[in-house]
């Protein structure tokens, strides 16, 4: 099966591949190495927050409020940075994070020690979130020019040729890879999501390591909370409106299956560069927006289509009670 | 005593009341699952106006024979035949049709739909219109009832309202609304109080009265004296005895049930036992199990068995931190331990190896070292990060031992046969390195080779000073494998015996409850 997984990952790949030759044909300058770079940095943002949703997803479960949660968190740090220009952009880094995985614990909280189901629990933070941007800022914007240089400046700041943003993008992949392939988190978030209860008769708290997928989710959509309104240099109760959808679609087109278990970090992050490309090379070749929502849809059907093949037929096994 | 050849020659063949043809015959009935033979030739006989109790031990093919009645399974070979037509039941429809029904443990109806909608599902009366005719159903349903002297079940009542004994009447109320002949009823009792299992027998008579054919299955010898005219008894998937109850006693049908050949060989060992080393005393628990007490010495196999549903299961999950034991306590090397989680349980030295391999048991899609080490992460990993070298080297160890067969330890477990897939559970079990080994089932559906595999382990183990708990359902395997053996019925302990000269009847009275 692990082989099965690469090959739809080097499928994936392929497509991808496939897609840059394609618009290079038209636009040379495209698949440029600086360019396909620029691409990589655009889409980073993407890449953190699809890792996040495959952790959750891997245990069965599923974060809807991710964007809501980065509007919020966005909000929180850039009026914190208007209200306290002299508070280092490091610290609110860092406040983002906790703020975001605050966010997360409690979503996990309710999926864990009240047993609702988590489609149930984020659809209801999906609003509650986004409610709670409006209810802090009011309904004002934060624009550009109440943001300190340095709050705006970090995501361009250049390692090594390479933007600060791109190399959080980096930093969140080999996290999410060491994670899932090294500790015993990792497996346990596998094992809990391909067969929750043989899981937990091998010691292992099913309730706990969604839990903790949560509160992973809720730190990757913190961290983008403030990468996002820093980048694009606004906050507002509308940032990322709807992008939770963009999301699981980059896990989804990534191979990470809705029933749980299944699906890999290379998938997670081919999953959201397949996107980002999408998104960055249409417009280049002068293709409606509307043409990049249909491919984007289609992409999503095949890959569950291709993974329904591939995977073998296995009912969700429903809790008794003694387990649970 | 004597044990009869099989495949046994009935026993009896007269016919009480001698006139009556049978209504249903089975004849030759085989039937296999990948890996089992459920019923090797088997033959029936149903007479209308007669209750035929259907007798075996768990296992015995009773289920498959009730699948098969009810359209659910295809046999491989064999012939039905009803009022001596010969018949195929490919759909449960069909066998609907040909006017089979049953009636379950736990009524199989819809919870949600009312009373008279359960009766009528498939067979409402309708309008000019094709719709359903409400009130004409409620009508059938309510003079259905009451011939039934079910006159307190209102016909609207959702059936989730009802407890079982009175969805056991809605269920024999469709059964007299679709004029069904044949009626099974696969241990109805299990789940009532002693009072309704008398409303239930009231019934029961009056379904004789009307002429229905009706096999009854049950493990309780008591009521099948009760309620029943004939009997039939399954032995390994095969009919080792049928005839008129009135010319049997108990021990004669009890001889015929754990009659058998030895066809397994069971490891020789010197038993070198020690100290009492897990202790349980008074554990009880809210509806599985009262009062439970025994003591197992280190380097001991004792044997639990019991009638499925005996709560044995129950009771080894409460040892192994599954769940909650109301009462009492266990202690393990004279230590008190309260096993809060399966986790708890592992850290203390006790290991539970579910019964069910597939569900329970192993995590198919991971491939065979990520299986044998997920409960021992903590000892694989250093500094945070798992060692892979070492669940390889800690794979290797237990599944070696335990003679596994596989390409290689980096496949999937799916991939691998059921005997060999037991094999990576009992490894990864073992491998936490525990002091007490609780095995549900250990060899339930995998094949002789694997069988004597596990059997010859687990005397190793116990040569090595492990102590080993056995839930096993097979007599032959708690006969030969134990050195003492516990018998639960009804959520209770009967009796802890040495296995020295003990014999299986004694075993099946005790579990069964039988006094004669």
């Amino acid at each position: 099966m692990k082989a099965l997984a690469k090959q739809r990952e080097i499928w994936l790949l392929a497509a991808i591949a496939l897609l840059v030759a394609l618009v290079a044909v038209r636009f040379p300058a495209f698949a440029r190495p600086q360019n396909l770079l620029t691409v990589f940095n655009d889409t980073s943002i993407l890449i953190i927050l699809a890792l996040g949703q495959m952790a959750v997803i891997l245990t069965r479960s599923i974060d809807l409020s991710m964007a809501s949660n980065l509007a919020f968190t966005g909000m929180a740090v850039a009026m914190t940075n208007a209200a306290f220009p002299e508070i280092p952009v490091l610290f609110l880094l860092l406040m983002a994070t906790v703020i975001g995985t605050v966010l997360g614990a409690f979503n996990g909280l309710l999926v864990w020690l009240l047993g609702i189901p988590p489609i149930v629990v984020t659809l209801g933070t999906l609003t509650v979130y986004r409610g709670a941007t409006f209810v802090l800022s009011g309904g004002a914007w934060v624009n550009a020019d109440q943001m300190s240089p340095g709050f705006i400046a970090l995501p361009r700041a250049e390692f090594f040729g390479l933007p600060m943003l791109s190399w959080l993008g980096i930093a969140a992949i080999t996290f999410f890879y060491v994670l899932m392939t090294r500790t015993a988190l990792g497996r346990s978030i596998y094992a809990a999501g391909i067969n929750p209860v043989a899981s937990i008769y091998a010691g292992i708290n099913v309730g706990r390591t969604q839990f903790i997928a949560f509160c992973l989710s809720g730190m990757m959509a913190g961290l983008s909370g403030y990468l996002w309104v820093s980048r694009y240099v606004i906050a507002s109760v509308e940032v990322a409106n709807g992008y939770e959808l963009t999301i699981v679609a980059a896990c989804v087109i990534g191979g990470i299956s809705i029933a749980g278990g299944i699906g890999s970090v290379t998938g997670a992050v081919l999953g959201a560069l397949f996107l980002g490309i999408i998104g960055n090379a249409l417009p280049v070749i002068d293709i409606s927006p509307f043409w990049q929502m249909a491919i984007s849809g289609t992409a999503i059907i095949l890959a569950v289509a291709l993974n329904a093949r591939g995977e073998r037929p296995k009912g969700r096994i429903i809790l008794r009670k003694a387990e649970s | 005593m004597l044990h009869p050849p099989h495949p046994a020659k009935p026993v009896c063949d007269a016919s009480r009341k001698g006139d009556g043809a049978p209504l249903l015959t089975l004849s030759g009935i085989s039937k296999s699952f990948p890996g089992v033979r459920a019923l090797a030739g088997v033959s029936l006989s149903l007479y209308p106006g007669e209750v035929t109790a259907l007798v075996g031990e768990n296992g015995a093919g009773e289920s498959t024979l009730v699948k098969i009645l009810t359209g659910i399974h295809q046999p491989d070979q064999g012939e039905i035949r009803i009022a001596g037509k010969s018949v195929t039941l490919p759909t449960a429809h069909a066998a609907f049709e040909n006017g089979i029904t049953a009636i379950h443990q736990e009524t199989v109806l819809f919870d949600h739909l009312t009373v008279a909608e359960n009766i009528f599902l498939g067979h409402a009366p309708r309008t000019r219109f094709g719709t359903i005719d409400r009130r004409a159903m409620r009508a059938n349903a309510r003079e259905v009832l009451d011939t039934l002297g079910a006159g307190h079940i209102d016909p609207d009542a959702h059936l989730a309202e009802l407890g079982i004994a009175n969805k056991h009447l809605v269920a024999i109320a469709r059964a007299m609304s679709i004029d069904a002949r044949i009626v099974i009823m696969d241990e109805p009792t299990a789940a009532l109080s002693t009072k309704e299992i008398e409303e239930l027998f009231l019934l029961i008579e009056f379904l004789r009265s009307e002429g229905k054919a009706i096999l009854f299955i049950s493990h309780k010898f008591d009521e099948i004296y009760r309620i029943a005219d004939r009997y039939t008894v399954f032995r390994d998937g095969q009919m080792v005895g049928e005839g008129v109850l009135a010319d049997t006693t108990q021990g004669e049908l009890v001889r015929m049930m754990v009659g058998r050949e030895v066809d397994q060989i069971f490891p020789k060992r010197q038993p070198n036992i020690g100290e009492p080393l897990l202790t349980v005393a008074a554990l009880s628990h809210p509806t599985e199990f009262e009062d439970i007490s025994f003591e197992l010495r280190e380097g001991e196999i004792l044997g639990f068995y019991g009638l499925v549903g005996a709560g044995r299961s129950e009771l080894m999950q409460a040892i192994a931190g599954m769940t909650r034991p109301s009462r009492g306590s266990i202690s393990l090397g004279g230590r008190n331990i309260a096993p809060k989680s399966s986790a708890d349980a592992i850290r203390a030295g006790i290991v539970y190896v579910p019964e069910e391999r597939g569900r329970q048991g192993i995590i198919i899609g991971l491939p065979i070292f990520q299986n044998v080490s997920l409960p021992s992460l903590a000892r694989t990993s250093r500094s945070g990060l798992l060692r892979t070298a070492k669940e390889f080297r800690l794979t290797r160890t237990y599944t070696g031992r335990l003679d596994l067969r596989a390409a290689s330890l980096s496949q999937d477990v799916g991939t691998l046969s059921g005997g060999n897939q037991q094999k990576v559970v009992i490894a990864k079990w073992l491998a936490t390195e525990p002091r007490v080994i609780i095995l549900d089932e250990p060899t339930k559906g995998i094949d002789i080779g694997s069988k004597a595999a596990v059997h010859a382990f687990m005397a190793e183990l116990v040569a090595e000073g492990l102590s080993v708990v056995m839930v096993s359902s097979e007599l032959p395997e708690i006969l030969g494998m134990s050195d003492r053996v516990a018998v639960m019925r009804e959520g209770r302990l009967v009796a802890i015996r040495d296995n020295d000269g003990l014999d299986p009847e004694t075993l099946v009275k005790l579990a069964a409850g039988v006094t004669a």
